[in-house]
């Protein structure tokens, strides 16, 4: 077992079932993502079936199953940002990305996220790449968004 | 460097002096102290820097960043001090001043460019007026001229702020200034001279019902729980606010964790528990980790643990973080999202105050809800039950959002007229457009229009005209907005956080999704037989709504078609243009939307032409082109790309 998940998981000694989605956030925490050793192994500690802890992750928006990308991209889809045309931009980073949220692109670059409202209702719409917002945002202003990371990269 | 200015009151000043001395005043030395950890009265001039999540996102780190660089570099001394949200996100980030014998005065808009203009401005007295948003009213310190008062801007003057009374004032990683503040008095005047009972009567007398959307009178739901037997209780604070448009719980957490945490351990010994949980999404990082230092701190002090101060009472606060599901705000489901399993509602009763978490009775109470309680007990229930109108108390903390120029978190007595929410403290919509709707409570919620906007906003009004008060969201749409697709991202969201246990919210939420997808999509190629099924979708409408109402196991699916139900009753004449006319007026479907091209505009540029994914425009180069209807899918590129505006939307 990897030394990261044995610390995470000695950290829950009881090991009961209310603690899997404590440890299962720990681990999204530590790698960015649920791996299936890392599903397998939580199971085993826990005396669950995967099938179980799958069940459970996929009900939760939390947790994801693909690693994340370099850039990963969380947008807005709150009621006050889609007034202001946040769909268009979803379009615009689906079809720029090719890849759906949830989902990270062929080459790991870049991740998508659908967050339910970030809070930030007067900048609306918004999207935050790692750490750095990208408020106001009209379509036309995506694809320079997303070259300049590309470009960033290269 | 930063000094910190404030006269070094520690932990057992604070411990004897104040939470320990119940007398109804302070002696008058241990007063004055209390007014420097406020900062009332400061020795050096202090900079407050909002540095909530909606400031941080508006880029407060960087004026954050700025200050210090600003301080040290010209070797001032003077402190800086991370404050919470003031709940006036559209003049985010703001910076407040004060220097010493003056009164605290608040900038906004400032940008890490503009804070060495303000800063150079105010320290040699010199006051940046045409950055200033307003001055607080201080009496021991000297007002600034031609600045209005903070309290008499349009934003604030309807509020009543009681929950938001240290937003933005104080330091939300203090537990000192807290203290200072009034707070965690009333926790120990409460251990220690009333019975569970008691506290359960006193919060009923005060008339306080849940502010999660229920409106149950909180009092009563405590004394059930507390009235079971049995050998644990638990008490859960429900702060898994994920509506799309309200972060009002998330505010109140970074803003003053402190009043939360007491207002959770006055409630938890009111149903005589030792265990409380607090479910936090776990986006919210900020709050995570500002609750964390707040549970920290009351640890330190005493607050929490075993035997608190000698009264017999034990206490222990645990976070959980909830990973994202909108269900998880029913109680139930939460009680089964902490046991470990899928966030699935179960049918009641038994009501959790009987049967709840681990099958042993649970309360759950909402964050504002558990907010409110400390200042209950420090001002009395009468005091509480005096604000508000007759059909509800206290105050309610609304988000208001959307096409509006006063964007903000505002607290206001329940039964404030929603049309003065909107045009006096939001001022309207901006650039003079026309107001079309509001919508209240997120996706369980309703429109109002113009017509019954002067409803008094509190929960049987709201009821009275459809609408479902919810979290407290306030979306405002302009005649920009279309009604029809505002509920059809509100059926997106519903059909995708439905858990999937019953059949009417699974089903049938994505049947009515279905039935808007079909009227906002245009028919090319339509047969019809899919004609037909779009009539009988649209006939069927409210009858689905209502068997989904009737028979839904939770709030979720139960109010899931209030949004539909609601636009069916005020905006009857914008689905008529939708389904018969095929148009959206307000051009935000975009499928429904007709270009053609202004034949004296076009001048055959081509531009257009291979741009189209539909192949829909034809001609010949430089004359004037055609968009052939029938083909035409309404994306809007020709739009975009034409240099000489000879496009336009039908």
């Amino acid at each position: 077992m990897d030394k990261r998940t044995s610390a995470i998981l000695a950290k829950y000694p009881r090991g009961h079932r209310d603690c899997l989605i404590p440890i299962l956030q720990d681990i999204q925490e530590q790698y960015g993502f649920l791996s299936e050793t890392s599903v397998t192994e939580v199971g085993l500690y826990l005396n669950l079936p995967s099938s179980k802890i799958y069940g459970l992750a996929t009900f939760y928006n939390q947790f994801r199953f693909e690693a994340r990308g370099q850039f990963h991209v969380r947008f807005c889809h709150g009621t006050s940002c889609h007034v202001s045309g946040a769909f268009d931009i979803i379009r615009e980073l689906e079809k720029k990305l090719h890849i759906k949220p949830g989902q990270t692109t062929r080459d790991g670059m870049f991740s998508l996220e659908l967050v339910a409202c970030m809070g930030a209702c007067h900048l609306a719409p918004l999207i935050q790449v790692n750490e750095v917002y990208h408020t106001k945002l009209t379509s036309n202003d995506i694809k320079e968004i997303i070259d300049s990371y590309i470009q960033g990269e290269e | 460097m930063s000094v910190k200015t404030h006269v070094p009151i520690d932990k057992d000043f604070l411990i004897s002096n104040v939470l320990l001395n119940q007398s109804s005043e302070l002696p008058a030395e241990v007063q004055k102290a209390m007014k420097f950890v406020r900062r009332e009265k400061v020795k050096y001039p202090v900079v407050f820097i909002g540095t909530g999540s909606c400031g941080l996102i508006s880029g407060a780190g960087d004026t954050l960043d700025e200050a210090k660089k600003y301080l040290s570099d010209r070797n001032i001394r003077a402190e800086i001090v991370e404050t919470g949200c003031t709940g006036f996100c559209s003049m985010e980030p703001l910076v407040e001043v004060q220097l010493p014998g003056r009164a605290r005065v608040a900038f906004k808009h400032v940008t890490a460019e503009k804070l060495p203009f303000i800063l150079d401005g105010m320290f040699n007295s010199m006051l940046p007026g045409d950055h200033a948003l307003g001055q607080y009213k201080n009496p021991s310190s000297e007002k600034w001229k031609d600045i209005p008062f903070i309290e008499e801007l349009p934003f604030f003057s309807l509020q009543h702020r009681n929950l938001m009374k240290n937003w933005g004032r104080i330091n939300p990683a203090s537990i000192e200034e807290y203290i200072a503040s009034g707070g965690y008095r009333p926790y120990i005047k409460t251990i220690r001279n009333y019975t569970h009972e008691e506290v359960c009567d006193i919060v009923e007398k005060s008339g306080l019902q849940g502010r999660g959307g229920g409106g149950f009178l909180t009092g009563k739901k405590w004394k059930v729980a507390h009235a079971v037997i049995a050998d644990q209780r638990y008490l859960l604070c429900n702060a898994d606010e994920s509506d799309p448009g309200g972060f009002a719980n998330r505010a109140m957490i970074e803003s003053d964790p402190h009043r939360l945490l007491e207002g959770v351990i006055i409630a938890a010994y009111a149903i005589g528990t030792s265990k409380a949980y607090i479910y936090i999404r776990n986006d919210y990082k900020t709050a995570i980790r500002r609750l964390e230092e707040a549970i920290d701190q009351a640890r330190q002090y005493g607050l929490l643990g075993h035997n608190v101060y000698d009264s017999g009472f034990n206490i222990d606060v645990i976070l959980r973080k909830g990973p994202g599901a909108f269900v998880c705000g029913e109680e139930t489901a939460m009680i089964s999202s902490i046991e470990g399993k899928r966030g699935m509602p179960r049918p009641k009763p038994p009501y959790p105050a009987v049967y709840g978490l681990f099958g042993k009775p649970t309360v759950v109470n909402n964050v504002e809800t558990l907010s409110n309680i400390p200042a209950i007990f420090e001002n009395g229930p009468d005091w509480f039950n005096a604000i508000g109108n007759a059909s509800a108390r206290g105050t309610k903390i609304l988000v208001l959002s959307g096409k509006i120029v006063n964007h903000g978190i505002i607290e206001v007595p329940l039964g404030t007229k929603v049309k003065d929410l909107i045009f006096v403290t939001g001022q309207g919509v901006p650039e003079n457009k026309r107001f079309k709707a509001v919508q209240i409570g997120g996706p369980s919620g309703g429109f109002l229009t113009l017509e019954n906007i002067d409803v008094s906003y509190d929960f049987d009004s709201l009821s009275s005209e459809g609408v479902y008060m919810g979290s407290g969201g306030m979306v405002v749409l302009d005649q920009d907005s279309c009604i029809i697709d505002t509920v059809k991202y509100f059926m997106d969201f519903i059909q995708r956080e439905s858990c999937g246990k019953c059949i009417p919210c699974r089903e049938g939420t994505r049947r009515m999704l279905e039935v808007y997808e079909n009227i906002t999509k245009r028919p090319v190629d339509e047969n019809r037989h899919n004609t037909l099924e779009r009539f009988k979708g649209v006939m069927q409408l409210e009858n689905l709504a209502g068997v989904i109402k009737d028979t839904s196991l939770c709030g979720l699916g139960q109010k899931a078609p209030n949004p539909v139900l609601s636009s069916l009753r005020y905006f009857r004449g914008d689905y008529e243009e939708h389904i018969f006319d095929r148009k959206c007026d307000a051009g935000v479907c975009k499928e429904l939307r007709l270009f053609y091209i202004d034949v004296d505009k076009c001048t055959g540029c081509t531009v257009c032409a291979p741009k189209c994914p539909a192949s829909a425009i034809i001609g010949t180069k430089r004359h004037p082109f055609f968009i052939v209807e029938e083909k035409c899918t309404g994306c809007g590129i020709c739009y975009e790309v034409c240099k000489f505006n000879a496009i336009s939307v039908k």
